[in-house]
């Protein structure tokens, strides 16, 4: 087993009139396996600008085929970049990279909350969850052509809670109220979160008031991807109740929330 | 000429590389992050990230930002401090046939001082003095800036370490050959450069810097012309060897630092965009010298033919 560095792309569509793709990829070789939460760092040119890799949330991996889909939003140049390439193009991806989400054995009853770009990893843990577990799950986007139905998990055990910002879908309004209304009498075992900031920072706050376990899955600007240039940092809580840094590439994406500082 | 007669292998001043292309400070980690990426042994050496007598924190993020063919860093020098090192990184680097090079900072001379004291015992194979951190408050780079300053360090390290001492100059000066001429004059077996230039991002949506350090450190293919220019003056000043770096990501980078008068290479800021770009530069360095007929690297050192 090695960790990927080559892969084909299989396919490469953008999702509806959408500024949104979904890539399927073929590894090269004999690849390590990937969990939920953990993501890649895919080089976005040939030359040196963009120079540095970009990082994108593993949608789904499928070991037996070694083929694994990321879902992008076209933003700068590096996206663009990954927008234009074709069928049969290679791929210089490095991973899989990061921890993952933690989903304990006796757990029965979780919330998944995302917002945005966010939901990507948050699919990943759905689509591996174990049928005797039930998932209360809110996704908010920015308008209801952004829903992204092509992607969302329709299982049993999964219930789906959508708001759009512009209110042309579901709950208009900010997904965390919505969040807040549905769970307010229900026990959750832990709590999922991925998505802007202040968002994670509100469903980390109520599941802590509450005495939840969550879970916040973070982004920051990244060079290497693999915890050499610290340049990924992120507050934390150490032991003695200090402020320090963490790493979001190598000690996350994935944090308990009561370890971090939102 | 042909691969097997190639010598690629130089001894500078008692640091032995097997190649010349050495691991940039700061952008390698401890060479643990990328021990599953590439085969540690490719490297000629590994400088680490830059050491302090006590562990730093580092500065609030962000920390990085990307510019054209580059990038701002404002890290802060985070790192365990240098006991932590000698008892926790380096018997893994040792593991490994390759250079290893304590890259330190202090805040004041004396701090300098001690480290190399300490590091004097460890078992590394040179110690390379970082006196041009551009993004921490005290110290470093207020000494690597003067003339005087970088006398005084250098004079007060000398006297702590037997082992062959570089010492890593700051593009941010007006006259790069002064700072190396001190350097050379306290004692200094070897020079580095370039660190990173001083630059600034501003998001014009917030009105506010990008790096929360408000200022970072430029590195990458953009500085490379300034520091091919610094490490040929500097070539050109001093009698003792230089190591080049600023930009490098390939085995034709790497040969127009040697022909501007650097004995040995340092490859930064491309790793993060090539991991196993070490094994390609090396054999670009080789591709290069078959073609040209060169049986040892030395023969090119400062070659450049000015007009
Ligand atoms: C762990 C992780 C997982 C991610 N997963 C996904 C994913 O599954 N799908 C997806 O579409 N995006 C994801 N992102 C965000 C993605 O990395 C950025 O959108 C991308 O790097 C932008 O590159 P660009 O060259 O297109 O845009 P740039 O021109 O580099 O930037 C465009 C805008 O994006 C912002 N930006 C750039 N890099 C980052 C970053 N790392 N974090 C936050 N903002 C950034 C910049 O401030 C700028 O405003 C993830 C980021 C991280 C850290
Ligand atoms: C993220 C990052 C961290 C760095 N940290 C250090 C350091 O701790 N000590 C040091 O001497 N130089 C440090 N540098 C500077 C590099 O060693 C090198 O001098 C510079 O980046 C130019 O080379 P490059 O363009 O190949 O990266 C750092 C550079 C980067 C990009
Ligand atoms: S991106 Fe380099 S340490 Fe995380």
């Amino acid at each position: 087993m090695t960790k990927w560095n080559s892969g084909i792309v299989l396919e490469n569509k953008r999702i509806r009139s959408t500024d949104i793709y979904i890539m399927k990829v073929r590894l090269k070789g004999d690849v390590d396996p990937s969990y939920p939460g953990q993501f890649v760092n895919i080089r976005c040119s040939k030359g040196t600008d963009p120079l540095l890799r970009r990082p994108i949330s593993i949608l789904r991996f499928d070991p037996a085929e070694n083929i694994f889909e990321i879902v992008y939003e076209v933003r700068g140049k590096g996206t663009q970049y990954l927008s234009l390439l074709k069928q049969g193009e290679d791929l210089d991806v490095l991973g899989p990279l990061g921890n993952r989400f933690c989903l304990k054995e006796e757990y029965e009853r979780i919330a998944v909350v995302g917002g945005g770009i966010g939901i990507f990893p948050l699919i990943h843990l759905l689509e591996s969850l174990p049928e005797k577990v039930f998932a209360d799950v809110f996704f908010g986007f920015r308008d209801s052509d952004r829903i992204l139905w092509e992607i969302l998990p329709k299982k049993d055990n999964i219930k789906l809670y959508i708001s759009t910002d512009d209110k042309s879908f579901g709950y208009g309004g900010f997904i965390t109220d919505l969040f807040k209304e549905n769970t307010s009498d229900k026990k959750y075992d832990a709590v999922y979160t991925c998505g802007p900031k202040p968002m994670m920072k509100i469903v980390a706050e109520a599941c802590m008031a509450k005495d939840i376990e969550c879970f916040v899955s973070l982004e920051e600007r990244m060079a290497c991807g693999i915890g050499a240039c610290l340049g990924c940092a992120c507050r934390v809580q150490t032991e003695n109740d200090k402020i320090g840094y963490g790493h979001v590439c190598k000690d996350g994406p994935v944090f308990n929330a009561r370890k971090v500082v939102l | 000429m042909n691969e097997k007669n190639i010598n690629l292998s130089i001894d500078i001043q008692g640091l032995k590389l097997k190649n010349p292309v050495i691991a940039a400070s700061g952008t390698y980690g401890f060479g643990r992050e990328y021990a599953e990426y590439v085969d540690l042994n490719d490297w000629g050496g590994i400088s680490v990230k830059g050491l302090t007598l006590e562990e730093r924190i580092g500065n609030p993020p962000p920390r990085t930002v990307e510019t054209p063919s580059g990038m701002l860093n404002a890290i802060g020098l985070q790192n365990p401090g240098v006991h932590a090192f000698i008892q926790n990184e380096l018997p893994f680097l040792r593991r490994f046939d390759t250079a290893v090079i304590a890259n330190v900072a202090g805040n004041t001379a004396e701090e300098y001082a001690t480290m190399a004291r300490i590091l004097d015992k460890a078992d590394i194979d040179a110690i390379e003095l970082n006196l041009s951190c551009p993004n921490v408050k005290k110290g470093c780079m207020a000494f690597g800036s003067t003339p005087e300053g970088i006398f005084q360090v250098v004079k007060d390290v000398r006297r702590e370490t037997r082992k062959p001492l570089i010492v890593k100059l700051t593009p941010n000066v007006t006259d790069i050959t002064e700072p190396a001429i001190a350097a050379q004059e306290a004692g200094a077996d070897i020079l580095s450069l370039i660190n990173t230039l001083l630059g600034m991002v501003i998001d014009i949506h917030t009105r506010k810097p990008v790096l929360a350090n408000n200022t970072g450190g430029l590195s990458g293919p953009a500085v490379r012309p300034v520091a091919v220019r610094m490490v040929y003056q500097v070539a050109q000043a001093v009698s003792i060897p230089v190591i080049g770096m600023g930009g490098i990501t390939s085995g034709k980078d790497a040969i127009e630092f040697i022909l501007a008068g650097a004995s040995a290479v340092m490859v930064g800021t491309w790793n993060f965009a090539d991991p196993a770009c070490v094994k390609k530069i090396t054999e670009e360095i080789k591709a290069y010298m078959i073609r040209y007929d060169i049986s040892d690297l030395k023969e090119l050192v400062g070659k450049v033919e000015i007009y």
